[in-house]
């Protein structure tokens, strides 16, 4: 499959994959950082393999819009927001436990 | 019916009617106000109850001859309806023995309430006592009156039920809390078999009434000894283990009459059923409501005379019990338990004087209802002696009377004259009684059992005057019977009127009408070789007795006491048969069957229940522990997940 | 707002009027508990006489009628995509079933007047409770069925979990549980009719139209008879009753046993029997030996219990087996002794428990060996209980016997589906228990009012006060009048049992 995409002429299929992984690195941070800045920083990537997505699909299956541009300046506003609320949370939780180590945020479980 | 009824027969409802709502007056309305008023009231309602029995008697004896002694139901009404051709109808039949049956037990029910308005007199609890005393004398009017099966039953267990009542009337006392349980659980138990003996007799009566046709109903007296529902009945043959269906039926039937009448084996409630009070002994246990399953089995007796084998049962069982309960008596020291087996005894006499008898030689049927009726009035009053005697003693062993012809002579005569009549001397009634079934069981070829009931007279005129020697000769043995004096008059009325009843009930033709089978039925006159030799065995058994009990000491009674050793002891616990049901129901079926079954409940089938519970609470806590609070391994397993149901829908498709 | 409707609603309301009231005043609350309950009874006396002139014309008819004939129908539709309807009717069983309810729940509340600890609450619940009850037997809605029935178990858990005693929340929960078990069991054979029926209905009436593919038929209907089973103390599903007995405070106790218990005969024969008659024929003699064993097992379990409060659940189990026996036997005779048997357990066991409970308010203790000569102190407790007694081991003259006969007829003469021999060996054994039964009760009775009094605290005790006479003196009216005119109950019920029958037969 890769030699197959080597010597295909760069199309969707190219964005596709690398949007794909782009979420799979993304999703593996997500469920494996311990830090949550870096848990952040995953979902930072997951989001901007989506934004990707928008753009890709807009380029190629209806250039003639803005849609897909429009939707991903949405997302990276609202990935902006996420960051501003997820930083300032994890600034008070590291207030009142010396840690932001997400393992450690489990005490509603007990 | 072609015949015009007369007044008490067009309205025979109130031979049922008028003790019943005596019952629920003066049990609901007049006992809470007055114990006395309840007392008189339901001794009046009995004597209404006797008047109008008498009534009843004469218009049916003035009609029988007519008739020819036909069975009819005057007044019947649908009480319970199983199904169609299963219907119940309480009502009152009329033929010669429901006739005879309704004289004696109104007789001496009237006759036992009134005494027992002066025995009963200043007891707590004397408006319970009357009643219960009604409600058995209404229990036991509809069971001599049934038209069928079933309300044979229903009154059969009310008669059980108000027995058990009396027995137990002194509640506090252990012993009589006992008896009464005691009573009523094996007698239960016998009416477990008259149960499975209506369930089979219904089952294959609905089968014929439906081939016979028309509206009858299958538990009706009228329509099972119908000659071709008999016959039917008879051809269906073999049920279980070989034996005819009838014949099991009526065996079934017969463990029933057997319980209530007290054959051996289920005699054991009897003697102990004495702990009631002593008029109730006379009415319940003496003259009426032990002889219903004798009176069971004349009802059916059709029906057992088409099926011989179920008679033999009866006649052998009958003949063993009188012969076992008779040397029992011997030995016995309580003046009630004495004529408590004598009463088996002589309930078996009437048993095997049924089993004797057979479509060929019918005369064992009338006999055994003319023993019935004359043992009722000398067994009455033998009771009520023993009462009389009792309330002046305050003790029932006879070795603490002594001595008390002089001082109660109404007592003392009325006793003799009732020991005489059971010991058969003539004139007394137990003599013609007797005579007939002895001839009843010798003309059938019954041999053995002649003979059986020939030593059983001897031995009943010799314990029967060991008691009366013990309790009327010699001198005063205790302070008790040395203070003792007469009865009241009202309970020496009873006394008298039985007395003269145990005279002269034997010339009564009992023979004319109570008979079976047509043509068969001649009146049995008095044979003389019979008659000879039962008079003999009564005169030697009242002679022995003389010659041990009539100084009045208990020496030569010891001595001979030691001579037997071994057999003696063996007869005065009553062969063991107690000890034996006590083993049975207490370490077997309490700690065998019952006490298993509580504890496998509990841990088995219970313990079950709470394994599940367990079973459900590890699972839970096995899935609790996969609840890490990590988001990012819930993360891990939805995308474990996901990944998985890709693949096997992959793999799907 | 039909007559039918009332009888549901007027507890419910009552329940309300109690919700209202300031919890200070208990007497208050009784009093209100009591007249509701009082006319509850009242109006159910109309209804039957209603229900008497609707369908007295018609009881010949009924003989030969294939489908139950429902009375004073009331009909709205309430989830219509899904075919739910409020449909209520009433026939004879209904009938016979809201009687014994509201009897029982009328003396109930009268042996519930010393009651005193959240009285409100206690009254309120049980008042629902029972709203649930007349909703059940008035429903012919599988779905609406459904429901009023969770109405009736929850305030159940509560009742018992903050009323009871003993192990109360262990036995609260183990009641819940295992009546939610079988109600389980009923909605999976209660949404195999709606679908393989085909009609989109939950309606009782239409699904009788259905004949039911055997294959069907063969595991639906002992899902449902189990379901039902469960809350009628089938073998071996019927711990949670002795349990749960034994820790219900006393109008619970009546109620759950009294009433609730007869549920499961009463579904099981309208139910299971009717709607599944091929099923029926299969499982007939299987469920019929599970309930011999019901029978017996519950009398000899009876008979070593120390506690009278479990020794009443034992033969509770033992006499509701005769429900189910009847209903397996299926013919004519063994299902009228089944409703006969659910009326008169009904009212029997009402009585015990409420003696129980009154005995217990004196002594404070429900040991058997603890107690003893109490019939000398109170006589009238003492009776009563006896009266009971002699009920429950088959005395005619008492509703016991009229029901036993029925039942034991019943069996012995079997149905032409399944083998006769084993038809009546079973009948023959489950007759054991008449014995059985006299041990028992003779013993328990003998040991607690008979003999000397053994405790002389014993002889300070009181004998019933007012209201209790009132409610054991309805209780054993009651008994006597089923034992003494049993054609009132069969008249009532014979005509509503036939199509039951006549469908197995076509």
């Amino acid at each position: 499959m890769i030699e197959q995409l080597a010597t295909m002429a760069p199309g969707p299929l190219h964005w596709l994959v690398l949007t794909a992984l782009l979420f799979a690195i993304g999703t593996y941070g997500i469920l494996t950082r311990r830090n949550a800045v870096g848990v952040l920083m995953a979902v930072e990537l997951a989001l901007n393999s989506g934004a990707l997505n928008f753009v890709v699909f807009n380029r190629y299956v209806a250039p003639a819009g803005v849609d897909g541009q429009i939707m991903s300046i949405f997302v990276i506003a609202v990935a902006a927001a996420e960051v501003v609320v997820g930083m300032a949370i994890f600034v008070v939780l590291f207030r009142h436990r010396q840690t932001v180590d997400v393992t450690r945020m489990n005490r509603i479980r007990d | 019916m072609e015949y015009e009824l007369g007044f008490a027969l067009r309205n025979a409802w109130l031979i049922l009617a008028i003790p019943f709502l005596s019952f629920l007056l003066v049990g609901l309305l007049v006992r809470p106000l007055s114990e006395k008023a309840a007392g008189i009231i339901a001794t009046l309602a009995v004597f209404a109850s006797a008047a109008f029995a008498y009534a009843m008697a004469a218009e049916f004896l003035t009609l029988g001859a007519a008739t020819g002694w036909k069975t009819f139901v005057p007044w019947s009404f649908e009480w319970l309806r199983f199904q169609e051709r299963m219907a119940v109808h309480i009502g009152v039949l009329v033929d010669p023995i429901s006739i005879l049956l309704l004289v004696v037990v109104t007789t001496v029910s009237s006759l036992v309430h009134l005494y027992s308005l002066g025995y009963m007199h200043g007891e707590a609890g004397f408006g319970r006592y009357f009643t219960f005393l009604n409600l058995f004398t209404f229990s036991m009017l509809g069971l001599v009156t049934a038209p069928n099966l079933l309300q044979m039953f229903v009154c059969w267990e009310l008669v059980g039920a108000s027995s058990f009542c009396l027995i137990g009337f002194y509640f506090d006392r252990p012993s009589a809390v006992a008896a009464s349980k005691k009573a009523f659980i094996v007698t239960r138990f016998a009416d477990l078999g008259f149960l499975l003996g209506i369930l089979i007799l219904g089952y294959f009566g609905y089968q014929v009434a439906g081939e016979v046709g028309g509206t009858r109903q299958a538990f009706d007296f009228l329509f099972l000894t119908d000659p071709v529902v008999m016959g039917k009945l008879n051809a269906i043959g073999a049920g279980i283990l070989g034996i005819p269906v009838l014949t099991l039926a009526l065996c079934l039937v017969y463990m029933g009459g057997a319980g209530k009448s007290a054959m051996f084996p289920l005699h054991v409630w009897l003697p102990d059923a004495m702990e009631g009070p002593t008029p109730v002994s006379a009415l319940i246990h003496a003259a009426t409501m032990v002889v219903a399953g004798v009176y069971l089995v004349a009802r059916l007796f059709p029906l057992f005379a088409t099926s011989g084998d179920a008679l033999l049962v009866v006649g052998y069982i009958g003949a063993f019990t009188a012969l076992f309960a008779a040397v029992i008596a011997c030995t016995q020291d309580d003046i009630k338990r004495v004529l408590a087996y004598s009463t088996l005894s002589q309930l078996g006499y009437m048993m095997f004087a049924l089993g004797v008898a057979s479509v060929e030689h019918p005369l064992g049927y009338t006999a055994s209802m003319f023993h019935l009726f004359t043992h009722a009035f000398f067994k009455a009053l033998l009771f009520l002696g023993a009462g009389s005697v009792i309330h002046a003693v305050h003790s029932n062993e006879i070795w603490r009377m002594g001595g008390l012809r002089r001082k109660m002579p109404v007592t003392h005569l009325t006793f003799a004259i009732a020991t005489l009549a059971i010991a058969g001397i003539w004139p007394f009634a137990g003599f013609f009684s007797k005579d007939e079934v002895l001839a009843a069981a010798l003309g059938s070829g019954h041999y053995g059992i002649f003979g059986i009931g020939l030593l059983v007279a001897g031995i009943t005129a010799f314990y029967m005057s060991r008691i009366y020697f013990a309790a009327f000769w010699g001198g005063a043995r205790t302070e008790g019977a040395s203070h003792a004096h007469e009865s009241p008059v009202i309970m020496l009325i009873p006394l008298v009127v039985l007395a003269v009843l145990s005279v002269v009930a034997g010339f009564f033709p009992i023979g004319e009408f109570v008979r079976f089978g047509a043509g068969h039925g001649a009146p049995h006159g008095i044979n003389p070789a019979i008659a000879a030799a039962g008079t003999f065995a009564g005169v030697l058994g009242i002679g022995l007795a003389w010659a041990i009990y009539g100084s009045g000491g208990t020496a030569r009674a010891e001595a001979l006491a030691r001579a037997f050793g071994g057999a003696y002891t063996v007869v005065r616990r009553k062969f063991y048969v107690d000890e034996l049901y006590l083993f049975v129901t207490h370490k077997i079926i309490v700690r065998f069957v019952a006490a298993p079954i509580a504890w496998f409940d509990r841990a088995i089938v219970d313990g079950g229940v709470n394994l599940s519970a367990k079973g459900g609470r590890l699972f839970g806590f096995a899935l609790g522990s996969l609840q890490t609070g990590q988001v990012q391994a819930y993360g891990s397993w939805f995308a474990g997940g996901a990944v998985l149901l890709v693949l096997v829908l992959w793999g799907l498709q | 707002m039909g007559l039918l409707s009332w009888l549901i609603l007027l507890p419910f309301l009552t329940a309300l009027a109690i919700v209202f009231t300031p919890g200070t005043r208990k007497s208050l609350i009784k009093w209100i508990a009591l007249a509701g309950t009082g006319t509850h009874l009242l109006l159910t006396a109309f209804t039957t006489w209603r229900y008497w002139t609707l369908a007295a014309p018609d009881m010949a008819e009924m003989r030969t009628a294939r489908v139950m004939k429902l009375y004073l129908v009331e009909r709205l539709p309430w989830f219509d995509s899904l075919g739910i309807q409020y449909f209520l009717g009433i026939d004879g069983i209904s009938m016979a079933m809201v009687i014994l309810t509201s009897i029982i729940i009328f003396t109930g509340v009268l042996a519930s007047w010393k009651v005193e600890e959240r009285a409100k609450e206690f009254f309120a619940l049980l008042l629902l409770l029972v709203t649930g009850v007349f909703g059940v037997f008035l429903s012919f809605d599988l779905f609406l069925f459904l429901m009023f029935y969770e109405v009736a178990v929850l305030p159940m858990y509560l009742l018992i979990g903050v009323w009871g005693t003993g192990p109360k929340e262990y036995s609260a929960m183990k009641l819940t549980l295992m009546l939610l078990l079988g109600s389980a069991l009923l909605i999976v054979g209660f949404l195999g009719l709606y679908s393989v029926s085909g009609l989109q209905t939950f309606d009782l009436t239409r699904l009788a139209e259905v004949s039911f593919p055997a294959g069907f038929q063969k595991w639906a209907f002992p899902a449902i008879f189990i379901g039902f089973g469960v809350l009628g103390a089938l073998y071996p599903f019927h711990t949670w009753s002795p349990d749960g007995h034994a820790s219900a405070p006393t109008a619970v106790s009546m109620l759950h046993a009294g009433v609730l218990m007869k549920l499961g005969g009463y579904g099981a024969l309208r139910v299971a029997v009717y709607l599944l008659p091929e099923g029926a024929k299969d499982w007939g003699l299987f469920f019929m030996a599970l309930t011999t064993i019901n029978i017996l097992y519950g009398a000899f379990g009876a008979i070593t219990q120390k506690d009278l409060k479990y020794f009443t659940a034992y033969s509770s189990v033992s006499h509701c087996g005769f429900v189910l026996f009847g209903v397996a036997a299926l013919n004519l005779m063994g299902m009228k002794g089944a409703v006969l048997q659910m009326f008169s357990h009904g009212v029997m066991t009402g009585l015990f428990f409420a003696l129980i409970g009154m005995v217990y308010g004196r002594t404070h203790t429900r040991m058997i060996p603890e107690m003893g000569g109490l019939g000398k102190v109170m006589p009238w407790l003492a009776v009563c209980f006896y009266v009971g007694g002699l009920a429950s081991l088959g005395l005619p003259g008492l509703s016991g016997f009229v029901a036993e006969s029925h039942v034991f007829l019943g069996g012995f003469f079997g149905n032409p589906w399944g083998s006769m021999v084993a038809m009546r060996t079973l009948t023959v054994v489950a007759t054991l228990s008449v014995v059985v039964t006299a041990v028992y009760v003779l013993r328990g009775l003998g040991r607690v009012f008979m003999g000397p009094v053994t405790d002389p605290h014993f002889h300070e005790l009181k004998d019933a006060t007012l209201t209790e006479r009132i409610s054991t003196g309805v209780l054993v009216a009651t008994l006597a009048a089923v034992g003494l005119m049993p054609w009132l109950l069969i008249d009532l019920i014979e005509a509503s049992i036939m199509p039951i029958v006549n469908r197995l037969h076509s």
